[in-house]
């Protein structure tokens, strides 16, 4: 019997960077199921289109910068970025619109900046902005959730709609698209209607919209199996959705007639979402345990801020990337302290 | 002081090597406040040029007068001069540009450009140097407005020198060009994110020509020349 001798760490798992978008596109599927099954396949065909386009783009810089092409499109990154901008947009999103929106992120937002690890934005969020400014009509038509639609878009007719701008014969757009949450309470609030009367419409389910907030759940889900893979720490997440939540319950107790319930807030567009998979890019987020903290609710208060006086529906994109301006900053008024050292490293 | 400065290498400053937009990043405010069509960013661009070259006579000519304890505020009060009456020019004779640019014309004075290129210069300078540079650096700034107004223009509503005919007159209608109606450009390009995006990618572009640049005249000074092998305590040539 031989004994061969290994040196620790032991059963250690090789924590790269292939191995952890991996995990993230796994976690990602059980939302993005969700959301193939309330809004049809052009969130599949929207996937299909952003990956190709993100790996087609990120392939082609690093050629124009000789550097190795295979390690780049290998690590997933763009991958996870495409998916992640993919299931931010419309799923009726003009495949031009698609197109424009990964090469600004691979190329301008990333590459341009270094490629990955040095990109000081989150490419998708940057994509998701830059397409918002630019085409805000198209940016915020949805599709109504499956069993609220008059008309359900199959297969081919997400084709035609996405890559030839065609209805359904015989469809109007009312037909197949609704408001998104969001929207319908930042418009009838605006109206002066009360929240009780909007919650009439059949639009709403238990907390957010119906169908939504299943969306989000299976983005619960997900972000839950990134921290049991310790993928990712609770900072993040936790901080930005209490933030979040505390802001919008401080409110809803002053005023709850014209505030929502603190949980629409959490289950209604993007929270989840970029709780446990947009905030939490290891790239562009705060590296510091209590730099986190702050990073996180700082985006808690922003999303809410943004949603209630700002002047866009959802707010996610726009506080991400405000914080990521702040990151380097908190970071260094964070640095722990070195154990022997007393006072903090940075301002001595 | 050293010897004046070649006419050539003057006008060589002014459009590309100290390029005041791309390369000393002076005046940006209005660079990227009023570059949003092509039209504006000329029209910016040459009552920039206007008080440039005035200003730079105007302080050319009085630097033996001004003592160097008062010089900056004299120099101020000149370009406010220039400014005033290049302002009211323009109310006067292209008032629909006028009222696109707005407070930007005013605000030529605050634009370190000038008062840049009056203390670095024009102070130390005869008059047709002096001259020479406001016209170099003027034209160089405009360059810069002109293209950086273009590219927002067509990529965020398709159309290059639209409205022309309100600086250059009916003749230049002819000038505008559209890609038509159906379409949809980007409007973060108008937008002022467009024109940070817009001005980095030119600074960008400035940059790598120059590298390219250098790097084909050191393989063709290399090529000229084939390094010597045995230097030994022997000076090497110079190279370049």
């Amino acid at each position: 019997m031989s004994a061969a001798l290994v040196s620790s760490p032991h059963g250690s798992r090789p924590n790269r960077v292939d191995r952890v978008m991996q995990e993230v596109l796994l976690a990602l599927v059980p939302g993005v199921l969700a959301m193939i099954w309330f809004f049809g396949w052009g969130v599949l065909i929207n996937i299909a289109l952003a990956v190709t386009v993100a790996v087609a783009a990120e392939a082609a810089v690093m050629g124009l910068r000789r550097r190795p092409i295979g390690p780049a499109v290998g690590d997933y990154s763009a991958v996870v970025t495409a998916v992640l901008f993919a299931i931010s947009v419309p799923p009726t999103l003009p495949w031009w619109m698609t197109l424009l929106g990964m090469l600004f992120a691979i190329v301008l937002v990333k590459q341009l900046y270094g490629g990955i690890g040095y990109n000081p934005f989150n490419p998708a969020m940057a994509a998701y902005v830059f397409l918002l400014v630019s085409y805000p009509v198209a940016m915020t038509t949805w599709l109504a959730p499956d069993m609220l639609a008059e008309h359900a878009v199959s297969f081919t007719e997400s084709l035609r709609l996405i890559f030839a701008g065609a209805l359904p014969s015989g469809v109007e757009w009312d037909a197949i698209s609704a408001a998104t949450p969001l929207d319908e309470m930042r418009g009838k609030l605006d109206q002066g209607m009360l929240i009780a009367e909007i919650r009439l419409s059949p639009l709403w389910g238990d907390f957010g919209g119906r169908g939504w907030e299943w969306v989000a759940n299976g983005f619960l889900l997900g972000g839950v199996y990134l921290l049991w893979r310790r993928i990712i720490t609770w900072h993040i997440p936790v901080s930005m959705l209490a933030a979040l939540a505390v802001a919008a319950g401080a409110f809803w107790l002053l005023d709850p007639t014209t505030h929502p319930f603190p949980a629409f807030h959490l289950f209604s567009g993007a929270a989840i979402l970029g709780a446990f998979f947009i905030a939490t890019d290891p790239v562009s987020a705060c590296t510091t345990k209590t730099g986190q903290l702050i990073f996180g609710a700082s985006i808690g208060l922003l999303v809410f801020v943004i949603r209630t006086w700002g002047g866009y529906p959802d707010a996610v994109a726009f506080a991400v990337l405000l914080m990521n301006i702040a990151a380097p900053t908190i970071d260094h008024y964070t640095q722990p302290r070195v154990f022997g050292h007393t006072g903090n490293r940075a301002n001595p | 002081m050293a010897a004046p400065q070649p006419y050539g290498s003057i006008i060589g400053d002014g459009f590309w090597n100290n390029n005041q937009a791309l390369v000393a990043l002076l005046g940006l405010c209005p660079l990227l406040a009023t570059t949003t069509s092509a039209t504006n960013g000329l029209g910016m661009g040459l009552a920039t040029t206007a008080v440039l070259v005035l200003s730079n006579v105007t302080v050319s000519l009085i630097r033996d007068l001004v003592r160097p304890e008062v010089r900056l505020p004299v120099f101020v009060l000149v370009i406010a001069s220039f400014v005033t009456a290049v302002e009211l020019t323009v109310q006067a004779y292209f008032y629909e540009l006028y009222l696109v640019l707005g407070l930007f014309i005013p605000l030529i004075v605050t634009n370190c450009a000038i008062i840049g290129r009056a203390e670095a210069f024009a102070s130390k300078n005869r008059v047709d140097r002096a001259l020479l540079d406001g016209i170099a650096m003027g034209l160089g700034f405009t360059l810069v407005l002109v293209v950086l107004g273009g590219m927002r223009e067509f990529i965020g509503q398709g159309t290059l020198f639209y409205q022309a005919n309100l600086l250059l007159g009916d003749a230049a209608t002819g000038l505008s060009l559209s890609l038509g109606e159906g379409f949809q450009g980007a409007l973060i390009a108008i937008l002022p994110p467009g024109a940070f995006i817009g001005l980095g990618l030119l600074i960008a572009l400035k940059n790598l020509i120059d590298k390219r640049v250098k790097r084909r005249a050191s393989v063709r000074a290399a090529k000229a020349a084939p390094a010597p092998q045995s230097s030994g305590g022997v000076a090497a040539p110079a190279a370049g």
